[in-house]
């Protein structure tokens, strides 16, 4: 018991804890805005691999990080637009759509890593992020050196929720998306396309999915490799829905989750780790996911015609 | 724009967008090809002759194309019914897991193969059977919890492969011990590699299209597919259906693990699946649900990866060729699909 308030008690698991949530929180973000207009993107998975890959490759090209984080930006709005334009005005399935863009954002990935560098067998690295200590902030006890002594892309996460939670909530565009997802009908009643605000979401959500990718090449890992996402993206699916459809919940479940994914690898090394398979660590993540899930299956904040094709001029 | 559903499809309105998609997807193929710097017709020509060029060659194919009938089996009865089970992964390792246990000596001759065979449907089934309670009894999306369940089952494997069931002659080795000779599926014939496995997916084929068109079950299946909504308002035992659905689907993964365990390697280690629980949404896919059609649908897409491992070292384009081909051969197909059935109107 002492370990576990060692570790919660270090400025290291902080910060640890908000540098895992940061991919989580951009990715989490571009779901949430997608659902909210109505569309379900299980191309998420796929979204941040090429967006950890193009963002990786850019830089290694020799572009600047800032230009690789645009780069996988594009990267990412490319295949949202692809998986809006056929899940909205061509309406088909979201599910298998989804899983197609997933499978051919992860294959274009490796396949473009591969043309790109056929013989690497240790993949090269390129020079990161570096942390960005606030001046002030920083001198907070414990939380100061968490939250303000991270890299500039971690401070993106946090501003990209505030305005995603601010654009929803506070402007007309915001409530016009949210319309799409609860009641098109009405949205085409004020003379809105409700097409034109799903696809716009999905891909300004797919973007932002992207640099949550990215996140892991330019911010945390340096290099690029297979099985980098490792199911973050289908993570960030169930935070959303823990989160219940609302960003600010959604960041706090993504810090949640965070401080318990760097607990867990810190528990690994105490005596208690040493008596439990390392896989029973590796899975706490995965069984957290699902159980976040059932406990908040009871609430109904699904928005309601999340997953319903629109035909135009349809009831 | 909006979609106009049309009544009587024409023949060439239902060939001929297939036959587009097809199409599109070679054309991106080619353009990758020149991407990696190598000419198209000769990089297919490679793929085609890799996949069927000897005697060798086609035995690979068929032998690869057994876990993705199964695979495709599993996906296509529980799509049809609109349970999205994206878990066929961890179903397959369940149903391996299973054909090692009975049969590293646990069971002798002469009753080991069926008895794991059933065992292993009977695990993967229920590997499904909780995603499928959350989602009847709570509500819960099945999607996320099957693809979360596959990185749990994976790491499950990566522990049992370590520790118990860790074979001690494996020289340190994550595999598990050899099962014996008995609990093995033989040959189809003597100096072939194709086993028994490939036989016994047909059959499956066979016995899924039975049960889905000459059932009461396969009806109830399809009209929850079609409308759970109207279904259940037509007293349809709805959430019955799914559970049995999920219950068959996870059934037929489970023996993709058994068949690859039992028929081709002989042991249990982490690579045995490279992704055939998700490669099987495709093989469905492409099969449009049909169960009879997901045989040459997974022989199609067994081919695409044989052929494209050995055009790969002779071309020098890289094996990820064929997941690309894949996934646009699988969106085009769906695009293509809704466009016989409907109409794009401007307005």
């Amino acid at each position: 018991m002492s370990d576990i308030l060692d570790i919660l008690l270090s400025v290291t698991f902080w910060a640890a804890a908000v540098r895992i949530a940061s991919p989580l929180i951009f990715a989490t973000m571009g779901e949430l805005i997608c659902e909210r207009a109505g569309v379900l993107n299980l191309g998420i998975e796929g979204i941040m691999v090429i967006g950890a890959f193009s963002g990786w490759m850019s830089v290694y090209l020799g572009a600047p990080l800032w230009l690789g984080v645009a780069t996988a930006m594009l990267a990412g709005m490319l295949f949202g637009l692809l998986h809006g334009v056929l899940t909205v005005p061509f309406g088909l399935s979201q599910h298998v759509v989804g899983i197609g863009v997933t499978l051919l954002a992860t294959a274009t990935s490796y396949y473009a890593y591969r043309v790109a560098l056929p013989q690497t067998t240790t993949p090269p690295k390129i020079t990161p992020f570096q942390p960005l200590e606030i001046p002030i902030l920083s001198d907070i006890p414990v939380l100061g050196q968490a939250f303000f002594n991270q890299t500039p892309m971690t401070y993106l996460a946090f501003i990209v929720a505030g305005l995603t939670a601010f654009v929803l909530f506070r402007t007309p565009l915001g409530l016009a998306v949210r319309a799409a997802g609860e009641n098109p009908a009405a949205v085409e009643a004020q003379g809105l396309s409700v097409s034109a605000l799903r696809i716009g979401a999905v891909v300004v959500g797919s973007g932002l999915m992207a640099v949550g990718g990215a996140f892991l090449t330019l911010s945390a890992f340096s290099s690029f490799f297979f099985e980098m996402v490792n199911g973050r993206g289908w993570i960030c699916i169930a935070l959303v829905v823990f989160g219940a459809w609302r960003p600010g919940k959604a960041v706090l479940g993504a810090l949640l989750f965070a401080a318990f994914d760097a607990l867990q690898v810190r528990l690994q090394q105490t005596p208690m780790g040493a008596h439990l398979p390392y896989q029973v660590f590796l899975m706490a993540p995965y069984l957290l996911s699902i159980l976040a899930l059932i406990l908040m299956s009871r609430r109904s904040e699904v928005p309601a015609a999340l997953m319903t094709p629109y035909n135009k001029g349809e009831r | 724009m909006r979609l106009e559903p049309i009544a009587q499809p024409t023949l060439a309105r239902r060939l001929g967008f297939p036959a587009l998609a097809l199409l599109g997807t070679v054309l991106v193929g080619s353009l990758l090809a020149m991407i990696a710097g190598a000419n198209p017709l000769n990089t297919f020509g490679l793929i085609v002759k890799g996949a069927f060029g000897s005697k060798f060659a086609l035995l690979e194919t068929l032998n690869r194309a057994t876990p993705l009938i199964f695979t495709g089996l599993a996906v296509a009865v529980a799509f049809r019914a609109r349970l999205w089970n994206i878990g066929a992964e961890a179903q397959l390792y369940a149903g391996a897991i299973m054909a090692v246990l009975l049969g590293t000596g646990a069971l002798g001759a002469p009753l080991v193969l069926p008895i794991s065979a059933a065992v292993a449907m009977l695990a993967g089934a229920l590997v499904l059977l909780g995603p499928v309670l959350l989602k009847t009894k709570l509500g819960v999306d099945e999607v996320v919890t099957t693809l979360l369940l596959n990185f749990v089952m994976l790491l499950f494997v990566s522990y049992l492969l370590e520790g118990p069931m860790k074979d001690p002659m494996g020289m340190g080795w994550p595999k598990s011990a050899a099962l014996i000779k008995e609990a093995r599926l033989p040959r189809i014939a003597t100096g072939l590699r194709l086993h028994w496995g490939f036989g016994v997916a047909i059959i499956a084929a066979v016995v899924v299209w039975l049960i889905q068109k000459r059932t009461t079950f396969g009806f109830e299946m399809r009209a929850v597919g079609q409308n759970a909504a109207a279904a259940r308002f037509a007293g349809m035992p709805v959430n019955r259906v799914l559970v049995l659905t999920a219950l068959l689907s996870g059934g037929l993964a489970g023996l993709a693990g058994w068949s690859e365990v039992a028929g081709l390697k002989g042991h249990l280690s982490l690579d045995l699946s490279p992704g055939f629980g998700y490669t099987g949404i495709v093989v469905a896919m492409l099969a449009l649900l049909n169960p009879l059609a997901v045989v040459p649908s997974a022989l199609f897409v067994a081919a695409v990866f044989v052929g494209s491992d050995s055009m790969s070292r002779a071309a020098g384009v890289p094996t990820y060729i064929a997941d690309m081909l894949l996934a646009t051969a699988l969106l085009f197909m769906v695009l293509a699909l809704q466009l016989t059935r409907f109409r794009v109107v401007r307005k």
